[in-house]
């Protein structure tokens, strides 16, 4: 009964200190701050949120001089025609096949530069071979397809000298049966460089005192680089792998579209061009809109499916 | 350990030199090709030219001396100057702004500049919505539909909370506005990571090109990335495409020259970036 009272005397007084401020105060104090978010929130509502909800146009048959609210309904429609349209799954199939290609020769390329990089001892060495490879990744597009174009275009350099030993290699730039290849090998020489950054990193997290036990225990570099390297890095490759999983179905969007013209729609159109073509171009609004909306939910889908299965191994994910 | 063995070291002095020649020719090979003198170019033929016989800048004076290339160049470089310093006060202030504690809504505008990373609205809904805004045939659109790169807030989030608490809660006791406390404390502090992602900013605005081909129907208004498209792709764009046909063929030097303009900016700030990036890349990756 005591105890009780001395508790409810305590609870009294707690209650009284202004602990909790009212929305308005806080208002008072944050006004500066919230100021200051003022452009950054303004910029996603206006050209992150609202267009999110402006994919209602899949669902409508839209029209510019009607509006998106002025546009009527009609249901599904768009869906059913775009996956009648056989151009939209030939866009389909080239998206899936280029991301297979770069999962399997895109995807391992930086951690086993990365794991190379490491291998150095020369600390300058090193250094000058980072500042080498990192520097593609900051070139445009524009640049990097010119680049390849003066080296194994139809008139490139490394072309003529095959010419001239008796190895004809045709124009690769517009040669659709290699086009796969070659748009694999673009974005290589380009971030491959830059992806070993974060590669690099989780490496160097690796405690020394873990190769030198597996030393003494007489491991050699490749004992060494299976039980200790491989494993240590496992947490990133598999992070690095889900954010690559939401990105399946983006493959290099001014990539395809400065390439296009070269080889045609059929070798270089992937979902994100069939987009920009049928909808902005040809003015099928509803239908490529649909196409972009259901590309958007799959790659979040599998961001999700992904992060889950990551879990489920009893790593981090990207977010729990 | 043991020491790596000589049959090792050569093969992976190989591989190096065949990565590092792998990235590095191409670009001696565009500034080899634009120093090269017009009756040369015609001679063998547009080939291109690692070592030019006489190295001239007959193809610079050319294509700077008026014209589409000299306007476009001009065009890229106030978009760029215009579009970082636009970019870099958002992201500054919403980043600072994230980083304090106990902020109202602190949370959920965090959390909805997290989302972005998680799906994109998609390119028609966003077209109409630079349409809707009358910003089509403006450099405006250039600009304003990239303005702030959720990526860049959280990595200068995370620096601004990594500087002591101690420095923001003594002026807060001598009773320094917010404001204040982020021109004399955060910024000054974390000069580095500003510049790089101003850098990041100004990269990003150098190298537009789609939004130049979606948003601007007028020619004159291009900048230098679609300017170069036309003059290495002239062959591919003649069939009716959006590409102004450029009428007399370039010579490769002329066109190598434009390569080269297009990419002088990124070689000049490249040592600045890379002083920086690895740090900065790496704080967005762990706290996002």
């Amino acid at each position: 009964m005591v105890a009780s009272t001395a508790a409810a005397r305590a609870e009294v007084l707690v209650d009284t200190r202004p602990q909790r401020r009212t929305i308005r105060d806080r208002l008072k104090r944050d006004w500066t701050l919230l100021a200051l978010c003022v452009p950054g929130v303004l910029y996603f509502v206006v050209f992150f949120y609202v267009p999110l909800l402006g994919n209602v146009i899949a669902f409508k048959d839209y029209a510019p001089f009607l509006g998106i609210n002025g546009s009527p309904w009609v249901g599904l429609e768009n869906f059913a025609t775009l996956l009648e349209e056989p151009e939209f799954w030939s866009a389909v199939s080239n998206t899936l096949q280029i991301t297979a290609l770069q999962l399997l020769l895109y995807f391992p390329a930086p951690i086993a530069l990365a794991l190379l990089l490491n291998s150095l001892v020369g600390h300058r060495v090193k250094r000058f071979i980072q500042s080498v490879v990192y520097l593609p990744h900051f070139l445009s597009w524009v640049v990097v397809v010119a680049m390849f174009q003066q080296v194994i275009g139809g008139a490139g350099t490394v072309s003529g000298f095959l010419n001239t030993h008796g190895i004809t290699i045709g124009n690769l730039m517009s040669n659709p049966d290699t086009f796969k290849l070659l748009v694999t090998a673009q974005v290589i020489w380009k971030d491959c460089g830059w992806g070993t950054i974060i590669f690099l990193a989780a490496i160097t997290a690796i405690d020394m005192s873990h190769y030198e036990a597996a030393a003494i225990d007489g491991a050699d570099w490749k004992r060494r680089l299976w039980h200790v390297t491989l494993p240590g890095i496992r947490s990133v490759v598999l992070m690095m792998l889900i954010l690559r999983l939401g990105d399946i179905l983006s493959v290099g969007f001014e990539q395809m579209v400065l390439q296009r013209d070269a080889v045609g729609a059929g070798a270089a159109e992937v979902i994100d061009t069939y987009v920009y073509y049928h909808g902005i171009r040809d003015g099928d609004w509803g239908m490529s809109t649909a196409a972009g909306l259901m590309k958007g939910l799959i790659g979040a889908a599998l961001i999700y499916a992904a992060n889950k299965l990551a879990h489920r191994f009893g790593e981090q994910g990207i977010y729990r | 350990m043991e020491r790596p063995t000589i049959a090792g070291r050569t093969l992976k002095f190989l591989v190096l030199t065949a990565i590092t020649v792998a990235v590095l020719y191409p670009f001696g090979l565009a500034l080899g090709t634009s120093l090269m003198g017009r009756a040369e170019s015609i001679a063998n033929g547009g080939a291109y030219v690692l070592f030019p016989s006489k190295p001239t800048f007959e193809a610079y004076a050319v294509i700077l001396s008026g014209g589409a290339v000299t306007r476009s160049v001009l065009i890229s470089i106030g978009i760029t100057l215009a579009g970082t310093a636009l970019s870099l006060v958002c992201t500054v202030f919403l980043g600072y702004a994230l980083s304090r504690r106990g902020m109202l809504g602190g949370k959920p505008i965090l959390l909805m500049v997290l989302a972005t990373f998680l799906f994109t609205p998609g390119m028609i809904p966003s077209y109409l919505m630079v349409k809707e805004l009358g910003m089509i045939d403006t450099y405006q659109a250039l600009i304003v539909p990239v303005l702030v790169n959720a990526f860049n807030v959280v990595v200068v989030r995370a620096f601004f909370q990594n500087l002591p608490d101690e420095l923001f809660e003594a002026a807060k006791m001598d009773g320094c506005s917010e404001w204040r406390m982020l021109w004399r404390i955060a910024i000054p502090l974390s000069k580095a990571v500003i510049a790089v992602v101003g850098l990041f900013y100004a990269v990003s605005y150098w190298n537009t090109f789609f939004n130049a081909i979606l948003y601007l129907n007028d020619q004159s208004m291009h900048p230098i990335q679609v300017v170069l498209r036309q003059f290495i792709f002239r062959g591919n764009a003649a069939a009716g495409s959006d590409v102004a046909i450029v009428r007399d063929l370039p010579a490769s030097s002329v066109q190598m020259a434009v390569l080269v303009i297009a990419l002088v900016p990124i070689l000049l700030v490249y040592p600045f970036l890379q002083k920086y990036f690895t740090k900065g890349v790496l704080t967005g990756a762990i706290k996002g």
